[in-house]
């Protein structure tokens, strides 16, 4: 019954203040909202029974990205600023192309039944995460775990190299 | 912990929210808000893959490790596109997409 509960808190929350991300005109309070809708979907992942990967949701998503995106805010646009919307032709033309989209999925997804797994409650902890993060053998995911420590390294330079003023390049 | 909730109600979710992302990619004219939309679109997608994880295969890791990757892949797109956007801000005073249209050399 309370896990009911706070599903329908979070999954209401998430809804809303995604609506609310995308259509406030401050674009410093949509970046807010965006905060609200990352932190239900970690208590998502908390009735899950995940709370590795909640814990991961906050703090990256919650603690870093968002972090980030309200500074380059700051840095970019004035708080009082009010976003530019599309025309209105625009906008009615794109909420009909995604009711219609979510319409279409959402009658395809309710149609199937999903047969869960009525094993019992995983008991994994984090320690079993890690190993198969760094296992090359069946069920290991080294090779991922490299690929994207690399990614991270590229844009980690790509970002340093691309937001660097031209003044500095020149000395 | 997920007894009483069937496994189509987080998909409910997720496909709300994933629509909702594309909309606001439509419709928002600021590139921050633009990658806020997709951020919204990714973490849609992340829902999907740790509620099949846990529903379906109970036993097994995979969704979880879809879903670290697809946050480390989106935190680099975050970092490179901020960096892209502080720079177009340098260059035009100002980051609409209608005003940045001599991005070509």
């Amino acid at each position: 019954m309370l896990n009911q509960v706070m599903f329908f808190l979070f999954g209401a929350m998430i809804v809303i203040f995604s609506l609310l991300t995308v259509t406030s005109r401050k674009i410093l309070r949509a970046a807010v909202f965006l905060l609200f809708v990352l932190i239900s979907t970690a208590g998502l992942y908390f009735a899950l029974n995940y709370n590795f990967l909640a814990a991961v949701q906050l703090t990256v998503y919650a603690g870093g990205i968002v972090v980030l995106i309200i500074f380059s805010i700051l840095l970019t646009s004035h708080v009082s600023e009010r976003a530019v919307m599309a025309p209105f032709k625009q906008s009615l033309l794109s909420a009909l192309a995604t009711v219609a989209g979510a319409t279409l999925t959402l009658m395809t997804i309710l149609q199937f039944t999903f047969v869960p797994n009525a094993a019992a409650d995983p008991h994994f902890n984090i320690t079993d995460v890690g190993n198969a993060l760094v296992s090359y053998n069946r069920d290991g995911y080294a090779l991922p775990f490299e690929v994207v420590s690399v990614l991270l390294l590229a844009a980690m330079i790509g970002a340093i190299v691309v937001a660097k003023k031209e003044k500095m390049l020149k000395k | 912990m997920i007894q009483n909730i069937p496994l189509s109600y987080y998909l409910v979710i997720s496909t709300l929210m994933f629509f909702i992302g594309i909309y606001g990619f439509l419709t928002r004219r600021n590139l921050i808000t633009m990658l806020m939309s997709v951020e919204l679109i990714l973490n849609s997608v992340n829902i999907n893959f740790v509620a099949f994880n846990r529903y379906l295969y109970p036993q097994q890791l995979q969704g979880h490790f879809f879903m670290l990757i697809v946050i480390a892949v989106a935190a680099a797109e975050a970092a490179v596109a901020i960096a892209i956007i502080i720079n177009i801000y340098r260059n035009f005073k100002s980051i609409d997409v209608e005003n940045v249209d001599e991005m070509k050399y």
